[in-house]
């Protein structure tokens, strides 16, 4: 045993225990005091040893004890999730990978996923990519107001209302969608009268994601807000790490023209930190060489990943004798658009072959499921 | 042995576990009970003659019990499948059901058709792919709404933007003539790069660099005087849109004009100055006019504006920018 302190506690009278109490605070803090200030003089005089001790102390946190996934992209495994992959320089970043084997075999991996034709240039950089943004069936004011939002963040955005009735499954809209040339479909869902999550579709050919929604806040409900414009805005993805991160980041990059328009000064960021995906989007200024003012447009909501599925969302009868029940106000121009095509392809058949009709699959296939038991400690994150 | 009528005489008046009772009428919990009543006419126990229809996995049958087999409980029912087609099953009734009471084929024939309904209501409800329901685990929200929310607070999402912002304009991600930046600080990214090439020839450029990445807010008003004594220096760039002239006018240069230099620099601020502000205002307020087609508005005037003074502003920067590092290293 240590010889014990004297501890005012010990004192039974409570004048004097306080008085003493309160001494022995003061020389404390004091104490401390002291200590700052001669370093804050050391540290004055000698720049280094300032810059030592910041290299040296680096609370741990959960960002740089993260437990290691072998999936990782980076070099180091360690690596701050902010030195994760920038949208602009995406293409350029891949084939900097280092030379280990299976950061090769990951590169060929995402050089090859659905995405590539996006990134190979060969769609219009002028055009941006078709997106039809869309509610659950019943939806109300709230989930109307937040896809105004999302019409006026993706720069080729449509939004339409989801029809009530049967045969309006959200795998046979994609199809659809995915027959008319949209490159994607939003789904914002919506529960207790409040939009509640957003299934991602990436067509024609998926995958498909769904996320977990919260906090938005509309742009009316930002203060000092900024005007949007029409200009294609510069992306920014941070923190993706791993093959499942880069997958879902590359998925959001596919919303937006492969060229921003740099002159609109729009910036759109999706950062992960945690598996949280914060949307954030700024117009922004370069004061100085170091220096860059923002000034958020809005929205703001922040995304959680719950499941990655290969293709289309799934509907389950598909083919079902239920067809002649399905299109009872949309006959007629069921019947004129595929009679277009059946003349289409009467006159040159080949050009119609080419271009297969794009149907639902009828079972799911999922990448990855979000379960709460996958998260064995606090400091297991999948993107 | 079989009696009817004791039967019926202890259900109705003593007991029956099948029998429900409610303040209206009694109902029957029997599964061979055609009506679901409890009467005399539809009780299945209380009669030996009796014909009733059940579904079995989505098949129909007609199910009769006679007097004859009322001594061996195992046989007692007879089971006959009824057809699918609703018209074949109700004829089938009729024909084996022939010289029946006509309540019994009367019950049958509605039970039928009520059976036959709901099979069609189930088929239809199970074509259709109704939404999943998934309860909500307020324990796993709670938990994940803690964790956005120190996630979010980790990101520190402005500083983070702004890095990343900083570092593609470092880098030059925005071309070699950026429609998003301030001419000024285009003209300050091209002078430190210059600054780092030169001094890193001469093997202290590191140095620089580091101490450079470091400056806080406080270095930074330094950094603007020394960006205002190399006013000059930003109009170079910006105002040569051809390769040849530069190349000619620095040959000029080195002929010599030094003589000219200092006279000129005076001048040279005052007009770069005076030219700044426009600039200023056009990057920050104008250009968020979406249709405008933003690269012809911008240069234009400034070029012309820029005409005169330029040349020989270019020459002096250049020369300049080395002693002007160089006394920067000194400080640092």
């Amino acid at each position: 045993m240590p010889p014990s302190r004297f501890e005012p506690s010990s004192i039974r009278n409570k004048v004097k225990r306080e008085e003493i109490a309160r001494k022995q605070k003061k020389e404390k803090r004091q104490g401390k005091l002291q200590r700052r200030l001669a370093q804050a003089k050391a540290e004055a005089d000698d720049p280094l040893l300032k810059k030592k001790r910041l290299t040296q102390n680096v609370p741990r946190t959960l960002d740089n004890t993260r437990e290691y996934d072998p999936s990782m992209l980076t070099a180091n495994p360690n690596a701050e999730p902010e030195a994760g992959p920038s949208s602009l320089l995406q293409e350029g970043e891949e084939t900097d990978q280092p030379v280990v084997q299976p950061e090769d075999e990951s590169a060929a991996d995402i050089a090859a996923d659905p995405f590539a034709e996006y990134f190979s240039g060969a769609l219009d950089p002028s055009t941006p990519p078709k997106v039809l943004i869309t509610t659950s069936p019943k939806a109300t004011r709230l989930t109307y107001d937040f896809c105004d939002e999302l019409v006026g963040v993706f720069p080729g955005a449509e939004f339409i209302r989801r029809k009530k009735g049967k045969g309006f499954e959200m795998g046979r809209i994609a199809g659809w969608a995915a027959n008319r040339d949209y490159s994607h479909l939003v789904v914002v869902n919506e529960d207790m009268k409040k939009p509640n999550a957003l299934t991602v579709v990436h067509l024609p050919e998926g995958p498909t994601a769904y996320f977990k929604l919260t906090s938005i806040e509309l742009s009316q409900q930002i203060s000092g807000h900024a005007r949007s414009t029409a200009h294609f805005p510069e992306l920014v993805l941070n923190g993706f790490v791993t093959r499942l991160g880069h997958t879902v980041g590359r998925l959001f990059q596919t919303f937006f023209p492969p060229m921003p328009e740099f002159q609109g000064r729009q910036v759109v960021t999706l950062h992960n930190q945690r598996d949280f995906l914060f949307f954030r989007r700024h117009r922004y200024a370069f004061r100085s060489t170091e220096k860059v003012a923002l000034q958020e447009i809005g929205p703001r909501f922040t995304l959680k990943l719950r499941y990655l599925k290969k293709g289309l969302p799934a509907v389950k009868n598909l083919g079902a004798p239920s067809k002649p029940l399905e299109f009872d106000t949309g006959e007629d121009e069921e019947a004129e658009r595929k009679d277009a095509p059946e003349e289409g392809m009467a006159i040159d058949g080949e050009s119609e072959a080419g271009k297969k009709k794009v149907l639902p699959p009828t079972d799911d296939e999922y990448l990855w499921i979000w379960k709460p038991e996958l998260e064995t400690t606090r400091r297991t994150f999948f993107l | 042995m079989q009696s009817d009528d004791v039967i019926w005489s202890v259900i109705n008046t003593q007991f029956c576990s099948y029998k429900v009772k409610t303040a209206t009428q009694n109902f029957c919990r029997n599964e061979y009970n055609v009506t679901g009543l409890c009467n005399r006419q539809s009780c299945p126990l209380a009669n030996s003659r009796y014909a009733t229809v059940r579904e079995k996995e989505g098949v129909l049958y007609l199910y009769v019990k006679t007097i004859e087999r009322a001594h061996s409980p195992a046989h007692m029912w007879e089971k006959i499948r009824l057809s699918n087609n609703y018209t074949k099953a109700l004829e089938q009734i009729d024909k084996e059901l022939i010289h029946w009471p006509n309540f019994t084929i009367h019950k049958c024939k509605q039970r039928v058709t009520k059976i036959t309904q709901y099979l069609i209501k189930m088929r239809r409800l199970a074509l259709r792919q109704q939404p999943k329901l998934i309860g909500v685990k307020k324990k796993l929200d709670r938990r994940e709404a803690v964790r956005e929310r120190k996630a979010l607070s980790a990101a520190k999402l402005e500083r983070s933007i702004e890095a990343e912002l900083i570092e593609r304009l470092k880098s030059k991600a925005y071309g070699d003539m950026p429609l998003n930046v301030n001419e000024a600080v285009w003209q300050a990214v091209l002078d430190r790069e210059r600054g780092v090439e030169t001094e890193g020839e001469k093997g202290k450029g590191r140095g620089l660099d580091l101490v450079h990445d470091e400056t806080d807010e406080e270095d930074e008003e330094l950094e603007e005087e020394e960006e205002e004594e190399g006013w000059g220096e930003r109009e170079f760039v910006s105002d040569l849109s051809g390769e040849e002239d530069e190349l000619s006018d620095l040959e000029d240069v080195v002929s010599g004009e030094e003589d000219d230099e200092e006279s000129d620099e005076e001048g040279d601020e005052e007009g770069t100055e005076d030219e700044e502000a426009p600039s200023k205002k056009g990057a920050l307020g104008k250009r968020k006019a979406p249709s405008k087609p933003q690269k012809p508005p911008r240069k234009g005037p400034e070029k012309k504006a820029r005409r005169g003074p330029r040349v020989e502003v270019e020459y002096e920067q250049e020369m300049e920018s080395v002693p002007l590092t160089k006394e920067a290293i000194a400080n640092w």
